[in-house]
């Protein structure tokens, strides 16, 4: 195993509650850092959940046709000290 | 915006004109701005004057390229709170149905003109030629003086009450001349159109909407279709109780009397008073609302008579309204019919006063078994 | 396309604005009351309606612009859009729209209607006003389906789409060829501006907000009719998956209905300059993308 270290230049904040489960955002994300849940909310969809590296983009927001997302950049990236396999 | 009648810029002057221009200047003495229509005959005229005299006034008259984008263009205009029109005769009027029922359920004050070709579109104005459950009001002039009057008529009861206004002309109506005086007449305030949409709410979380769903805005009550259908329902009648205008002539001890309205029903009252004249004892009733229709003055008048008769350039229509305000007191005959000119747009034999007359005869000394003289032919079939 | 993305590290909590942070996009447009809708998931059209929204917003032109609604799936948009209008019947909006800008010439006034709406009950309207020149922006949400009564063909659908009413695909023979509303518009003189743009992925949906506004600053400088057309997903109407849906409007719809501004500043561009241009946009994007791919893994 070794680790690597990912930036994350942004971040969401994702109304869980509102989403259809449509799938847009997960191919929409340039850096590919959005995956949909295993957990379903209370409409029985499953929704996005993000990963590190966000750049902050704001794509998932513009193909969301739910109004799901609200996109931030942070002041300073933060780092995630990820494992993964060699 | 307040619908005030606007004064007249030069004094008015009677003068002779075709019953199209006058409707036209009455309209436009009664504030209206917007016009559009497509050409049809015996309408065209009415087309013509607005397009002439609107741009004066700074109104706008639009060459509609079908009368489904007329109505749909006077929808656009009368929803920013000005007074608008549309018309046609019965045919162009089929093509505007939805939106007529639809603008009802919006309350729009839509002001409609049918020069119809003869009587026949009677039901198409009073039953609500569209869907659903709607009635217009529908002034029936009897000449050109009247019809410059109830013109004005209809751009306040449409604002009074937010509800659409038919004018109900025919060829006549439309193309004979007579010596007219319009001046804008002042038939008292109204309220403000808050209603009206005009942008300035945008942005404000309560700005309007114009629908005839009645559905609103969120954050803002709505009725809901149900209730919104309902009351519509309760403000025609309202208007019902409220908006009857008939003339009658003579019905107190009437034996016979005789319904008409519109153009022929100036035949009727002048055939019925040399009549009267003469002793017979006949008299007339002359719906001026054909909705609301004057089922009571028409009760009344039937009372104490013998025979109940209907005058109507069509195979009878306004007779079902009229055998409803009778109930089976007196019988009820037709003495009218079918009577059109070689085109099918105009004027048929039939409205002829000598003609009338002796139709009317018949029944008053025959009772409503009475066998009718034929119907005149027209020369050109 | 499926997911097949696989992102690494932790889940991380988006529950709630982060600390140290600002705010780059917010959830929905000011002009839109709420964002609860009943559009279909994957749905396009409220897409479209956040970046015309956001164009009025941005032009400032909010308290003066009369929206004239159709009747489709977009119409529960009457209910929430924030700016005074005007509810028309199927196919009607732009007549409606002419009465109100005659009426009130400094507005800003334009029509949401649907392709069932206005290339099928309503072509002779959007064409007339169009020729007339009247000044009002008409947009087009055009998924080529009638979508609130299930799914059926159009005007619009193109050759081989499946719908309710054309099981085995639209054919030429029996059902007709589809009508490209916007190339017929671009060529009415009293068209000023005629756009097609799309909402199939980010970049599209850039490209078709900047198309609403040259629409509606052309209107504002009274130059003449305007025109939006925007392609959407409608992947309940096209009976795949709400995935799929931006892969199969631009290999389906987005191969006849091509996207680019067919008219501006008086020239008419032609299909085939903007298929070109559309292709080689993409190619410098795949380009783009592998040239990124590879500096992230040196």
């Amino acid at each position: 195993m070794s680790t690597i270290t990912i930036k994350s230049r942004g971040t969401v904040r994702i109304d869980t509650a509102t989403c259809k489960g449509c799938d847009l955002c997960i191919t929409a994300c340039p850096p590919e850092v959005l995956s949909m849940s295993t957990a379903v909310n209370h409409l029985g969809y499953r929704y996005p959940q993000l990963h590190p590296g966000c750049t902050g983009c704001a794509a998932c927001l513009f193909v969301c046709p739910d109004f799901c997302f609200e996109v931030f950049r942070f002041d300073q990236p933060v780092l995630t000290e990820v494992e993964v396999a060699s | 915006m307040t619908a005030t009648v606007p004064q007249p810029t030069t004094a008015p002057t009677r003068r002779l004109m075709e019953g199209s221009e006058a409707i036209a200047t009455a309209a436009i003495a009664a504030g209206c701005r917007f016009f559009t229509g497509y050409p049809m005959t015996p309408f065209t005229e009415v087309l013509e004057h607005f397009a002439r005299l609107l741009p004066d006034v700074g109104g706008v008259c639009i060459n509609a390229e079908s009368e489904l984008e007329a109505v749909g263009m006077a929808w656009g205009a009368l929803a920013t709170g000005a007074r608008a029109a549309t018309g046609s005769t019965g045919q162009g009027l089929s093509l505007m149905q939805e939106s007529f029922s639809e603008i009802t359920l919006a309350e729009l004050p839509l002001v409609i003109f049918n020069m119809a070709r003869g009587q026949a579109d009677y039901f198409q104005a009073t039953r609500g030629g569209g869907h659903g459950d709607y009635r217009h009001v529908v002034l029936a002039p009897m000449d050109i003086t009247e019809a410059a009057e109830l013109t004005q008529l209809a751009f306040h009861l449409g604002d009074k009450w937010r509800h659409p206004v038919l004018i109900y002309g025919d060829y006549l109506t439309a193309h004979i001349q007579e010596a007219v005086s319009v001046s804008p007449i002042d038939f008292g305030e109204l309220p403000p159109k808050e209603w009206a949409v005009d942008g300035a709410l945008g942005g404000s979380g309560r700005s309007r909407s114009v629908s005839p769903l009645g559905f609103g805005k969120v954050g803002q009550p709505a009725p809901g279709i149900e209730r919104h259908l309902r009351d519509i329902d309760a403000k025609q009648r309202r208007i019902a109780a409220q908006e009857v205008r008939v003339e009658t002539g003579f019905v107190d001890d009437a034996e016979t009397v005789v319904v008409a309205f519109g153009t022929p029903a100036k035949f009727v009252r002048y055939v019925v008073s040399r009549l009267r004249a003469d002793g017979e004892k006949i008299g007339y009733v002359r719906p001026i609302t054909l909705w609301p229709f004057p089922y009571e003055s028409v009760a009344e008048a039937a009372a104490g008579a013998r025979t109940v008769a209907t005058f109507e350039l069509c195979a009878g229509q306004m007779v079902d309204d009229v055998r409803l305000g009778v109930l089976g007191r007196a019988p009820v005959v037709t003495i009218g019919g079918i009577s059109t000119d070689g085109s099918g747009f105009g004027v048929g034999p039939l409205l002829d006063a000598e003609i009338i007359r002796d139709r009317i005869l018949a029944v008053h000394r025959g009772g409503a078994e009475a066998e009718l003289p034929p119907l005149p032919v027209n020369e050109r079939g | 396309m499926s997911t097949t993305v696989n992102p690494l590290g932790p889940v991380l909590d988006t529950s709630a604005a982060p600390a140290d942070a600002r705010k780059v996009g917010e959830l929905k447009p000011d002009l839109l009351l709420t964002q609860q809708h009943h559009m279909c998931p994957g749905c396009g059209e409220p897409l479209a309606v956040r970046v015309f929204l956001e164009a009025i917003q941005e032009l400032g032109v909010a308290q003066k612009t009369i929206a004239v609604a159709g009747i489709g799936c977009y119409t529960s948009f009457s209910g929430t859009i924030d700016v005074d209008l005007v509810q028309a019947l199927h196919g009607r909006a732009p007549s409606v729209a002419t009465g109100v800008k005659r009426m009130l010439p400094d507005t800003v006034v334009f029509t949401l209607q649907g392709d069932g709406d206005m290339v099928n009950e309503g072509l002779q309207e959007v064409l007339h006003t169009a020729a007339r020149g009247e000044k009002v922006t008409c947009i087009l949400l055009n998924n080529g389906v009638f979508g609130e009564t299930g799914g059926h063909m159009t005007a619009t659908s193109v050759l081989g789409q499946r719908t309710k009413n054309t099981l085995d695909g639209r054919d030429a023979e029996y059902h007709g060829y589809p009508i490209l509303i916007g190339d017929l518009i671009a060529q009415l003189q009293g068209a000023a501006y005629v756009a097609r743009g799309s909402v199939h992925n980010a970049g599209a949906i850039a490209r078709t907000k900047k198309m609403f506004r040259r629409a509606f600053e052309a209107q504002l400088a009274g130059e003449g009719f305007t025109f939006v057309e925007v392609l959407t997903m409608c992947p309940t109407g096209w009976f795949i998956p709400t995935a799929e849906g931006p892969d199969y409007m631009h290999e389906t719809l987005g191969e006849v209905h091509i996207m680019g501004e067919l008219k501006a500043a008086g020239v008419v561009r032609s299909t085939e300059e903007l298929h070109d241009e559309n292709v080689r946009r993409a190619e410098e994007a795949a380009a783009a993308k592998a040239r990124d791919l590879a500096a992230k893994h040196q």
